[in-house]
This record gives structure tokens, C-alpha cells and sequence, in this order.
């Protein structure tokens, strides 16, 4: 009789370690926005830039209406722009179909394996953010931020990022350079 | 055959409630304890250019890795987007606060849920207050 209360003690106190264990693990998923959420990284100093160049030109509208069309070219439509506080935002569909998912999961499905969902589209979101330098006189900065989502075949988001490969940025202020005929500084 | 039948209409019962639930509607008119809420969410800045307050809260929101998603003057609202993994949308309003001040609100989402936690509200008001040089102001 003893030796059964001692049993049941030890299976009650493993259903609480379970509970306690299960309560910790539900905690854990309704969890807020990352602590670093609101604060400045490490990098956001290099990321500025990368992402910032300086024109010695004061015409804010100019270089927005410059902007404009150079994303165009690019195959962007234009989301919001606002010339009064200088900036614009553009957006991209394309495709995120890629060799190597499409081939891994053709390989599943020989196995048996059944098909995985693989990445489909993306949206490649840009925003361009245009305000007079504040060590140079008489010259703006611009600033673009690039993010990119990506939804499988699912509909779920499987990547959500900000760009920050500098060649991306080059490549766009190279364009802009060229349709404002005024060189793009480095800040 | 009683104990079956009892199990059996325990079993049924909640198919028979969530026959007759409705989306309820009590959550779209209210809010999280809002007094609280709008402390956390508001300070004041010791000036009343609205148009350079808009431009520093657009690029501390691109500091912070966020696309503007909206930006209007005439009602002094800053809406923006970032994604990192997880997406937070934010709404920034601005506004005259007597004579020599302006009112900053942020309001943020995480994901579909509102942000209630003080504390990333006042990360950002740092950095506002950073760009701007100015000092952030406690509302009551």
C-alpha cells in the first residue's frame, strides 16, 4: 500500500513537470516584437551608407520625378509619393521559382515523399527617402531602402527581408545619376 | 449504454455551440486600457515645425529598417512597414500641442496584434529624439 502511494506521488509530480513544461512552451510562442525591434543595429550606421548618396542639387521634386522614372524603367509601380515630405514608395511582383527547389523537390516526389510547398513569387518593396544634406549646403541626400517577401506555393511568407548587397544600391543610383545628369557622392 | 450516451451528448455539445457562435463584435469599438496606452504611445517635442518633425520620424523609421507605406502633411500621419522575419506596421501622427509644442503618437502592430509592451515605443521615441535633438517630453 505504501509502496503505491509512493508511485502515485512520482507519476503526479511527472504530470506537473509536464504541465510546467507545456506552459513555458506556450509562453514562448505568444511572445511580443524582438527586443531589438525599435532599436538602432550595430550596422544601421554602414547600412545608411550604402544606402544613402548626396546630390548637389537643392530640387527635391526634380530628383523624386527623376526617381520616379528610373524605377519605372526598372518595372516598379509607384505606391505612395509625396512630394511635400520627399518620399516615394514602389513595388515589383516577380517570380522566386528556383532550379535547385524545383529540382529537390521533384526528387521528393520520386521518392515518395509527396510535394513540398516551394518558394513562387516575391514582391521586391523600395523606398526612397529624399531630405537636404546637413553638412553640405546646397546639396540633398537620398536614401532607398529595398525589402523583399517571398510566399511558396502554399501562400505562406517563407522569407522576409531587407536588402542590403551594396552592388543593389550602386546599380540604382548609377541609374538615378545618370536620368538627374548630377553626380551621386558618397556620404 | 446511459454512460455512452451521456459521452456521446458531451461530444455533440460543442458542435451544437459553435453552431450558434458568431464572430462576436465587442472587440472592433474597444481597446486595450487606452489612457495607459496613449502615455506609452505619446510624447511632446519642444517645436512646432511639423514639416521637418515628419521627415525625421520618416528617417528614423528607415533607420529602424522600415518602407513607408503612407505619408500624408496636411494630417501630419507617417505609416510604415518592417519586415525582418516578422512584419510590424506602425502609424506615426503628429500634431500642435499648444502653442510651441508638437504631439508625437506611435501606434504599432506586431504581426495582426497590437504592440501594449511600453518599452518598444520608448526605443523609438530615443531615437526620435536622437535625430531630432530634441528631448521627448512625458504627456499626461
Amino acid at each position: 500500500m505504501k509502496n503505491y502511494f509512493w508511485l502515485h506521488k512520482r507519476r503526479a509530480r511527472c504530470c506537473h513537470l509536464i504541465l510546467a513544461a507545456t506552459l513555458i512552451f506556450l509562453t514562448g510562442c505568444a511572445s511580443g516584437p524582438p527586443k531589438d525591434a525599435f532599436q538602432l543595429s550595430a550596422t544601421s550606421l554602414a547600412d545608411r551608407q550604402i544606402q544613402s548618396r548626396r546630390f548637389d542639387s537643392l530640387d527635391e521634386t526634380g530628383i523624386l520625378a527623376s526617381s520616379v522614372s528610373v524605377l519605372q524603367d526598372l518595372g516598379y509601380a509607384l505606391d505612395v509619393s509625396n512630394a511635400d515630405l520627399g518620399v516615394l514608395t514602389a513595388s515589383k511582383a516577380l517570380d522566386a521559382k528556383n532550379a535547385g527547389q524545383i529540382a529537390t523537390m521533384v526528387l521528393l516526389a520520386a521518392l515518395g515523399g509527396g510535394s513540398a510547398p516551394i518558394d513562387k513569387d516575391q514582391k521586391i518593396r523600395v523606398t526612397l527617402v529624399i531630405n537636404n544634406s546637413l553638412e553640405v549646403k546646397g546639396a540633398s541626400v537620398v536614401r532607398v531602402t529595398m525589402n523583399r517577401i517571398i510566399w511558396n506555393t502554399q501562400g505562406q511568407i517563407t522569407k522576409a527581408e531587407t536588402l542590403n548587397e551594396p552592388e543593389l544600391y550602386q546599380a540604382f543610383f548609377d541609374k538615378l545619376s545618370k536620368a538627374t545628369f548630377l553626380e551621386a557622392h558618397q556620404i | 449504454m446511459k454512460i455512452i450516451s451521456v459521452y456521446f451528448m458531451i461530444a455533440m455539445l460543442p458542435l451544437l455551440l459553435a453552431g450558434c457562435a458568431n464572430q462576436p463584435n465587442d472587440q472592433i469599438m474597444a481597446g486595450a486600457n487606452q489612457v495607459e496606452l496613449r502615455s506609452y504611445q505619446t510624447r511632446a517635442f519642444d517645436t512646432t515645425d511639423k514639416d521637418m518633425m515628419l521627415r525625421t520620424v520618416i528617417a528614423t523609421l528607415q533607420d529602424l529598417g522600415f518602407v513607408i507605406d503612407q505619408a500624408d502633411e496636411d494630417i501630419g500621419s507617417v505609416t510604415g512597414t518592417k519586415i525582418s522575419g516578422y512584419q510590424i506596421r506602425m502609424t506615426v501622427i503628429t500634431r500642435p500641442r499648444g502653442e510651441t509644442q508638437l504631439m508625437v503618437r506611435a501606434n504599432a502592430y506586431y504581426n495582426v496584434d497590437p504592440i501594449e509592451d511600453p518599452l518598444p515605443y520608448q526605443d523609438f521615441f530615443t531615437s526620435l529624439s536622437k535625430a531630432l535633438f530634441l528631448t521627448a517630453h512625458d504627456v499626461d
